[in-house]
């Protein structure tokens, strides 16, 4: 069952069956601009990044964005950047997996982040949503819609973090501004 | 299930939106028609070309390139398009091949956005064309599907332009070579389609980036031996905003990390059954002639499902490929990606274990509370102990890490083929000179410090597309720094003839010579297994006039055969001349070098892997010194080992420092003698 999830909630990442979840993807998707007819080539092309920044203690220790697609452990790896988007029919156009059990000790957090690299704001974006799906069986776990945004670039999407001897998720929906994940580090530090 | 067709025929395809990836033995354009129900293409706008790389639903790459990835959205095509023509052809006037004869066979995939083929076409058969069709997307009863159609033209992109009904077709051929050109002028050569991962982390180099402005280069360059990242190509248009996140220097990366270039052009199915001549041009397809492998390969050996809470038992050939070796082969590469980021995953726990301690203690000392009484000890006891039940549980979770590894290598390295083994597996005793080639050979094993006695084979791709520098130079490393002169060199040379004696051993008979030239004569000792079975192409070269005569006998080889290759006359060479892969092993360099063997020697490092012809370099630096910095380009060419063990290697991921170990064979064995032996009968046998 997805959960459709509202700003500051959290969930924790179990199974529907109880057990602990192992691997979760962080998809993001978006609708392509519509082609121009005549001169095609300057359709203004929406580019939309997803990052995953992992904290242990508050400090950054790596990242996985476009330019770094697997974190140094292994743990965290990005299925490729997407510039233009696609359908806009719900499916990823950019995912982050994230292998749970491999994240290494030290690493309490894991920070998600979704940045409009072609500048425009959320409010231009047609049919953008982030979700996280349990990776093992495809099941969405947790949908949030980006759309219908204000004036902001950039948004700090949730949070990944470990609670006892498992994950939880909390649903961060932070507005924010920037290109890359590096101008968001000042708006990510408060929620860690 | 991906679907291999063959020409004519057709299948259905589940989704509209899809990527087209093209593999070719050389750079070709790739270029799209649409046509309307019957079939005209309805003018030059309904064209997609290098100087028109994008039509609504449609984008090329702009460029000529070994590897395209183009872009297609079917649903966003004008209603009236019914069909969709995907075209290649061979770039003119840019010194490339003129005749898809002359390349590997090109190799078409039709993909979803994630990088599942749906079905895929190798163009086989080709000879004296330069411009094919090689897939149609069409309309049937409102579904798409594609079928292979592989029809080329001898006269090249205007006939076949001109067969699809276009007025004007030789001048806008003339237009897209023209826009080829041009761009090909200004942009570095296009590195092989080869990705330096192996099949593990497939997914993690973007297959579903569907822009095909990433195109012509969708693989980080394998060269130069710096920094490169097994990572997704970064996009032309982002610029660096973003620096590189903390890679570590490399002192040196693992040179070839080269994972099968995927689709395999040379190995898989459909494989072009005709023989292509060795020097044909392009990669030299090493398929048997009369091999079929359009069979399915036996599904390979998967892990038996683990039991709950436990890892599962692993297998040896556990991994994606066409055959076994291709299986072993991505294995030991997913094992090195997998040892070097469980290690990277550690170090860096215990990196942030240490420096959090750090900052704890200078807290504590900082705090005048903590001056008198125990509440600082206390702060300082409770600091250490925090960093050692982090950096504990670190280590735990890379002991479980290290014991599946090791379990693993248990059962791969008694799997592993003669030329992926140590000397020391029993494989080489049995080994019997095989009649094809190889897909790699293994020269050493990498370590880490974390566990010493966990093994990767460093595996290099064959043929060679690097020449070999044996460092015998005490600066070499640290171990070589305690060892006299002259025993490290004879150990390097020692080394060497391990090397070229394995290379004799995988090649398949008469398919390699081996060259040796050793000026004063001072490595007899070291050559003696190699001369005693009489495997060498000649004595080894003595003094200035013998190193003169091999240079200038390998020199006009690499030179005849790049004429033969850039003219496509492979027929046209002399038939005395030896079409078979060369290793020239040099000793004692510079010593009886003059500078016109110095200049040849470079040219052979620089042209010769192309065409077949390899060094092995056994050398001190220092003794060249007096070159300058001249032959810096020549030490950076090639893959540089040491005689002793020295961690001087990095590997692609992470970057951390490997202990390379060069093979040995046991004390007391005389596998080195049996092999060359094996060697020396199989030549016999075929007649060489």
């Amino acid at each position: 069952m997805t959960v459709n999830m509202t700003k500051g909630q959290a969930i924790s990442l179990q199974k529907s069956d109880g057990g602990t979840l192992t691997a979760v993807r962080m998809g993001l998707g978006w609708q392509a601009a519509p082609r121009r007819g005549l001169f095609g080539s300057r359709t203004r092309e929406i580019d939309l990044d997803a990052s995953a920044v992992l904290f242990a203690d508050k400090q950054p220790v790596d990242v996985v964005f476009f330019r770094h697609l697997v974190s140094d452990d292994g743990s965290v790896k990005h299925t490729g950047d997407n510039l233009v988007g696609g359908a806009g029919s719900g499916g990823d156009d950019e995912a982050i997996l994230v292998d749970l059990q491999r994240v290494p000790v030290h690493i309490d957090q894991i920070v998600f982040t979704v940045n409009s690299f072609t500048g425009q704001t959320f409010q231009e974006v047609r049919h953008a949503f982030c979700r996280i799906v349990d990776e093992t069986n495809g099941q969405e776990l947790a949908r949030y819609t980006l759309d219908g945004g204000g004036q902001y670039t950039a948004q700090i999407m949730a949070k990944v973090h470990r609670a006892g001897s498992g994950w939880q998720m909390t649903a961060l929906g932070n507005p924010a501004n920037g290109r890359t994940f590096q101008d968001l580090m000042p708006s990510i530090l408060p929620h860690l | 299930m991906t679907a291999e067709l063959v020409r004519g025929q057709n299948h259905t395809l589940p989704q509209t939106r899809l990527e087209i990836r093209v593999s070719a033995g050389s750079p070709v354009v790739a270029g799209a028609t649409l046509g309307d129900e019957n079939g005209t293409v309805r003018g030059v706008e309904w064209i997609a070309h290098p100087g028109a790389h994008r039509l609504p639903g449609l984008e090329v790459s702009r460029q000529a390139a070994a590897g395209h990835r183009l872009a297609v959205d079917l649903e966003a095509l004008p209603d009236e398009v019914h069909r969709v023509t995907v075209l290649l052809a061979l770039p003119t006037g840019v010194g490339g091949p003129t005749r898809f004869g002359a390349t590997a066979a090109p190799f078409v995939a039709v993909t979803g956005l994630d990088g599942t083929e749906i079905a895929t076409f190798t163009l086989t058969g080709l000879d004296a064309e330069s411009a094919v069709s090689a897939l149609e997307l069409y309309r049937r009863q409102g579904a798409w599907k594609v079928r292979a159609v592989g029809q080329g033209y001898a006269a090249g992109l205007a006939e076949m332009l001109a067969d699809q009904g276009l007025a004007g077709a030789a001048e806008l051929a003339a237009s897209i070579q023209e826009a080829v050109a041009r761009s090909l002028a200004r942009s570095v050569a296009p590195p092989p389609p080869r990705t330096p991962e192996g099949d593990r982390v497939r997914h993690a180099s973007g297959p579903s980036d569907p822009h095909p402005e990433t195109a012509p280069q969708p693989q980080p360059t394998a060269h130069p031996p710096t920094v490169h990242q097994p990572t997704a190509p970064q996009s032309a248009t982002h610029p660096p905003t973003a620096p590189q996140p903390q890679v570590p220097a490399h002192p040196s990366a693992v040179p070839q990390p080269a994972a099968p270039a995927h689709p395999p052009t040379g190995t898989g199915p459909g494989t072009p059954t005709a023989p292509a001549a060795p020097t044909a041009g392009g990669p030299i397809n090493y398929a048997h002639p009369r091999r079929q492998h359009a069979a399915p390969p036996p599904p390979p050996p998967a892990a038996p499902p683990a039991e709950p809470g436990q890892a599962p038992q692993p297998v040896a050939g556990d991994a994606t490929g066409w055959s076994m070796d291709e299986r072993l082969y991505n294995q030991i590469w997913g094992m090195f990606e997998d040892l070097a980021r469980a290690a990277a995953a550690y170090r860096s726990a215990v990196d942030f274990a240490e420096s959090r301690m750090g900052q704890e203690l200078d807290r504590s000392l900082s705090d005048p509370r903590n001056r008198i009484g125990g509440t600082g000890d206390r702060a300082r006891e409770e600091a250490r102990a925090k960093r050692d039940e982090l950096i504990a549980r670190a280590r735990e979770v890379l002991d479980r890490d290290l014991a599946q590894l090791a379990a693993e290598a248990a059962v791969v390295e008694p799997a592993l083929p003669a030329a992926y083994a140590g000397w020391d597996n029993p494989v080489w005793h049995a080994h019997r000179i095989p009649m094809e080639l190889p897909m790699a050979l293994r020269i050493g094993d990498l370590h880490l410090p974390e566990r010493t006695d966990l093994r990767i084979p460093l595996l290099v791709r064959l043929p060679l597309e690097r020449g070999i520098w044996v460092d015998s130079g005490r600066t070499a490393s640290e171990a070589a720094a305690h060892m006299d002169t002259d025993r490290l060199r004879r150990l390097a040379m020692e080394t060497a003839v391990l090397h070229a004696a394995r290379l004799l051993a995988v090649y398949p008979p008469g398919e390699f010579s081996v060259h040796v030239i050793d000026p004063a004569g001072s490595a007899a000792g070291s050559l003696a297994p190699l001369v005693d079975a009489g495997v060498l192409a000649g004595p080894p070269a003595a003094g200035p006039g013998g190193v003169a005569s091999v240079l200038a006998h390998l020199t006009r080889r690499v030179d005849l055969v790049q004429m033969a290759v850039r003219a496509g006359a492979a027929d046209a060479l002399p038939p005395d001349l030896d079409t078979g892969e060369q290793l020239l092993v040099v000793n004692d360099f510079p010593h009886g070098f003059d500078d016109r063997a110095v200049t040849q020697l470079r040219y052979l490092a620089d042209e010769g892997p192309s065409v077949g012809v390899h060094l092995l370099m056994v050398a001190d630096r220092e003794d060249a010194s007096a070159y300058g910095p001249v032959l810096d380009p020549l030490w950076r060419s090639l893959l540089r080992i040491t005689p002793v063990a020295d961690n001087h290697l990095a590997d692609p991921w992470v970057g951390h420092a490997w202990t390379y170990e060069p093979p040995a064979t046991p004390p007391g064995s005389r596998v080195l003698e049996q092999v060359l032996a094996a060697v020396t009968a199989a030549r016999r046998a075929a007649g060489h």
